[in-house]
């Protein structure tokens, strides 16, 4: 076994100085160490998506990545989307159009689009469908996902909607 | 129980049920709050591992944890020598599943255990255990392990059902149905015979199995763990470890997905073990790795099929002998297989045989209406061969034999008000099954049954001072019963849906609850909670009665408020459900309803599903392009849940059709344990899937409601097997309908 090492990770905009393994990964410090237990760990090897957190804005599985290696960058998971009591427009749609069932891919989801829907404001049906192959949710046939996605987008836009 | 006497009528007026509120849970899981099995700690918690076989099946000779105990932070080091002898067969069966004792059984079987300081010390302790293996042949394949000679799991287990002479695999056989086969095929213008094979899947369900485990010296214990079922996990860890149910308390999390698969224990009864020996709290995390070499899949399966036609579509005879692997050990599916193969037709001839054989391989576990969608993939994948064979309309041909009120179920009973007629006239109404189909694309339809189950149900609804409500129940939400329990006790007591809230009690805050499966929980709990509404009505009418001094018989409960009722009771403006809360003290002391029951009455539900697939004639690679589903739900107490539960099955149903499939290497190991090759539909491998609920009320129910979530898993498998065979032109039978499989039979058209 290696040594731990010290490292100082930034994370939903709160700086933590930890002492971890050098193989310990991404996703178990952020659940072990900080308590993020939001971020969910569900095939290990960056398939189905539920781990998926921010790096600098853009997605990653936490799963995939040791976090000694992301020292000096800015790291968001979902316990820092919604500010205060006030949920993102995304995670608004996905409650009301009943876009999740038992939930546990929902985080890796709401990550997922949370920087897709800035980079592409108005993604087509396709588009949504083609994003969220990476994020496998096993209850709902995805449908209501999509359809949340969408009105989120619309919403964000500053259209009707969530 | 006489609870149909006491339903009201189904043509009510709902005010609250068959609305959209908003979910209950959907907060906490889109903010990352919901606390699923793995995200509980507590105070000088250790990580629990497991050591699995590497063979298929190997007698173990001895296993030395000597140096894995020595090593620096491992407090507790598991094996089957720590557990004491179970009685019941079915729980030995389960404790030798958690912890194999003199063969491992499996690629994947748990042999050991350790309880270290951490997931690093863990992992090099398991390095440090040194088992002897003997390997012995292994078999993995259903009609492999039935030929004489096949390499034996376990001598001794085969029943009395069973004839002289089979492999000591066989474990039972079962029988169901009427009439005579053999006059009735004679009577058929043609008799189809085909044999179809299905491979296992996995539930898939995203959420690994997880557990916490604290256990004192006194014997008293904790648990939390992600489970469709904490008071059987109870019930089962207390017999494997020789507690008294009493002292085990278990807690559920939110669950991340079971679909049947978390209707058992594999790290429990190891994790307070673990935690017994240690002293400490345990918590276990399986990999997804585990999860698929060592949890429940299904059965796999080879069926043969007999069915005899007329000219003008109707079935003159039908038959099936199941042959279903369920695991290295006994109680696979196949009598529910059995008894649902024909169950959506009247026949005068009916006759199934279910064979339930042991393989090397994970025991399965339940998987959505278990059993029923192998079955039904042979049978309606037969009707369509024949009814395709006279040029007839499929739909039609399967009206002609729809059962009906009164039509004597092939398993036996006969059936009170059912839905499958309402499902095929309306799918043959939908715009869906006129539209038209261009070039290598195909239309199939099936249609689907299951039971749907009650069992024991306890249901406390607690009034509180301030006048809103806690609905206590015992069955973990895995298909938004809070939402449903809240809108049916809301609905009794005339009050605003968001003044109750439901909670998932432990193990120690009600009595026995049966497992959140059979699609029993809206029903069942359902029916409890209405009448636990009704109790606390009644009491909170007596209260009132006392209030004005009048008899309780002349106080009604109308509009959330009791009023006074009948020529003698007098001028009295109504009490609020909230006025009365308020001064319960005074009057009686706090009010509460509750109800136990064993619920009968549960309705069966039948689906039709229909589906445009398009075949690539040069790759075999099957497109799906559209999907209907056609359901009777009873009533449909939350729509915007039971279209979920719609859509659900029917990806799941796809998965299973096209992709997902256990593999299995020589050496009997299992090549595909991971998301990566075991291959799950993805959003872009489905289309929008619609649905339409339909609604024949349930008489076994108060307010009409039947199960809805396992239906939707039946027709698929055959639905899409029978829309891809119309695209391409040759009947497939043999699942998973993968691209390499679909090309070799278009080439050998």
């Amino acid at each position: 076994m290696s040594t731990p090492v010290p490292i100082s990770l930034v994370v939903n905009g709160e700086a933590h100085d930890l002492v971890v393994p050098p193989r310990k990964l991404l996703s178990d410090v952020l659940r072990e160490d900080l308590n993020l237990t939001g971020t969910h760990v569900g095939c290990e090897h960056g398939v189905c998506g539920a781990c998926t957190i921010l790096i600098d804005g853009r997605p990653a599985r936490a799963c995939l990545t040791y976090a000694v290696q992301l020292e000096g960058h800015e790291l968001t998971t979902i316990e820092a989307v919604a500010e205060g009591d006030t949920l993102s427009p995304l995670q608004q749609a996905l409650h009301e159009e009943h876009g999740l069932q038992c939930g546990f891919c929902t985080a890796g989801i709401v990550m997922t689009f949370e920087a897709y829907l800035r980079e592409n404001p108005a993604p087509s049906e396709a588009e949504v469908r083609d994003v969220l192959s990476g994020n496998l949710c096993r209850c709902t046939g995805y449908q209501n996902i999509v359809t949340a996605v969408l009105k989120a987008a619309e919403a964000m836009r500053g259209g009707r909607g969530a | 129980m006489a609870l149909g006497s006491k339903r009201d009528t189904s043509k009510r007026d709902f005010k609250i049920v068959g609305t959209r509120p908003l979910r209950p849970d959907g907060i906490d899981k889109v903010t990352g709050r919901a606390r699923y099995g793995a995200d509980m700690s507590a105070p000088g918690m250790l990580v629990g591992l497991v050591l699995r076989s590497p063979h298929a099946h190997a007698r173990i000779k001895s296993i030395d944890t000597s140096r894995a105990e020595a090593l620096t932070g491992v407090h507790a080091v598991v094996t089957r020598a720590d557990f004491g002898d179970v009685e019941d067969a079915a729980t030995a069966d389960t404790l030798d599943n958690c912890m194999a004792g003199a063969k491992a059984l499996y690629d994947g079987h748990a042999v050991a255990a350790v309880a270290a300081a951490s997931d690093a010390v863990a992992k090099q302790a398991l390095k440090l255990i040194e088992v002897e293996y003997e390997p012995l042949p292994h078999v993995t394949d259903v009609d492999e392990a039935m030929a004489p000679g096949a390499p034996v799991l376990h001598e001794g287990r085969t029943d009395e059902t069973v004839p002289q002479g089979m492999s000591a695999n066989v474990i039972s056989r079962c029988q169901f149905g009427h009439g005579d086969i053999e006059a009735g095929l004679a009577k058929a213008d043609r008799v189809l015979k085909r044999t179809y094979r299905t491979e296992a899947t996995h539930q898939g369900y995203i959420e690994p199995h997880a557990c916490l485990a604290s256990m004192g010296p006194d014997g008293q214990a904790d648990l939390w763990c992600c489970t469709q079922g904490h008071y059987m996990v109870r019930n089962t860890c207390a017999a494997i470890l020789g507690l008294e149910q009493g002292k085990l308390r278990v807690t559920a999390s939110e669950i991340g997905g079971g679909f049947g698969g978390k209707t058992t224990v594999f790290l429990e009864p190891v994790a307070l073990m673990l935690s017994k020996k240690a002293g400490r709290p345990v918590k276990m995390v399986m990999t997804r790795s585990e999860v698929l070499r060592a949890t429940g899949p299904t059965a796999s399966s080879s069926i043969d099929v007999r069915i005899g036609m007329t000219k003008d579509g109707r079935i003159t005879a039908g038959f099936a002998e199941l042959r279903y692997q369920g695991g290295a050990y006994p109680g696979s599916p196949v009598n529910m297989g059995a008894m649902s193969a024909f169950a959506p037709y009247d026949l005068e001839n009916v006759r199934t045989i279910g064979w339930d054989v042991v393989t090397n391989r994970p025991r399965q576990a339940a998987y959505r209406a278990p059993g029923a969608p192998i079955a039904a993939f042979a049978v309606e994948s037969a009707i369509d061969e024949l009814a395709k064979g006279f040029g007839l309309d499929p739909l039609e041909v399967r009206l002609k034999n729809a059962a009906r009120e009164g039509t004597r179920a092939s398993y036996g009973p006969t059936y009170r008000a059912i839905g499958l007629e309402a499902t095929l006239r309306t799918a043959k109404d939908h715009p869906h099954w006129t539209a038209p189909l261009g070039p290598n694309q195909g239309r199939g339809v099936a249609c689907g049954f299951w039971f749907n189950f009650g069992g024991d149900t306890c249901v406390s609804l607690n009034i509180t001072p301030d006048g809103t409500v806690t609905l206590t129940e015992g069955n973990p939400d895995i298909g938004g019963s809070r939402a449903s329990m809240s809108m049916m006790a809301a609905e009794e007591l005339g009050i605003p849906y968001d003044k109750v809230r439901t909670v998932i009690a432990d193990t120690g805050s009600l009595g026995q609850n049966e497992v959140t499966d059979g699609s029993r929980v809206t029903f069942a709990v359902g029916l409890a909670t209405i009448e636990a509404a009704r109790a606390a009505k009644r009491e909170m009418c007596r209260r009132a009665a006392k209030v004005w001094g009048i008899d309780e018989e002349a106080v009604v409960w109308e509009d959330g408020a009791a009023k006074p009722s009948g020529p003698n009771a007098g001028e009295f403006p109504p009490m609020t459900l909230e006025e009365i809360a308020a001064i319960a003290s005074n009057t009686g002391g706090p009010i509460a309803g509750h109800f136990e029951v064993n619920a009968e009455g549960a309705g069966v539900s039948f689906a039709t599903h229909m589906v445009d697939t398009e075949v690539d004639p040069e790759t075999g690679a099957v497109r799906v392009l559209r999907y209907t589903v056609f359901q009777d739900a009873g009533k449909a107490v939350h729509p915007d849940y039971v279209e979920g539960q719609f859509q659900g099955g029917a990806a799941q149903g796809i998965g299973w059709a096209l992709n997902e499939e256990y593999i299995y290497g020589e050496d009997g190991t299992l090549q595909n344990p991971g998301f990566l090759d075991y291959r799950i539909p993805v959003a872009s491998d489905l289309p929008m899937i619609d649905t339409v609920i339909l609604e024949i009320p349930n008489p076994g129910h108060p307010y009409g409601v039947r199960g809805v979530g396992e239906t939707s898993i039946v027709p698929p498998l055959a639905a899409v097997a029978n829309s891809v065979s119309d695209a391409s032109g040759v009947r497939l039978t043999d699942l998973p309908l993968s691209p390499p499989k679909v090309l070799a039979a278009i080439q050998s058209r």
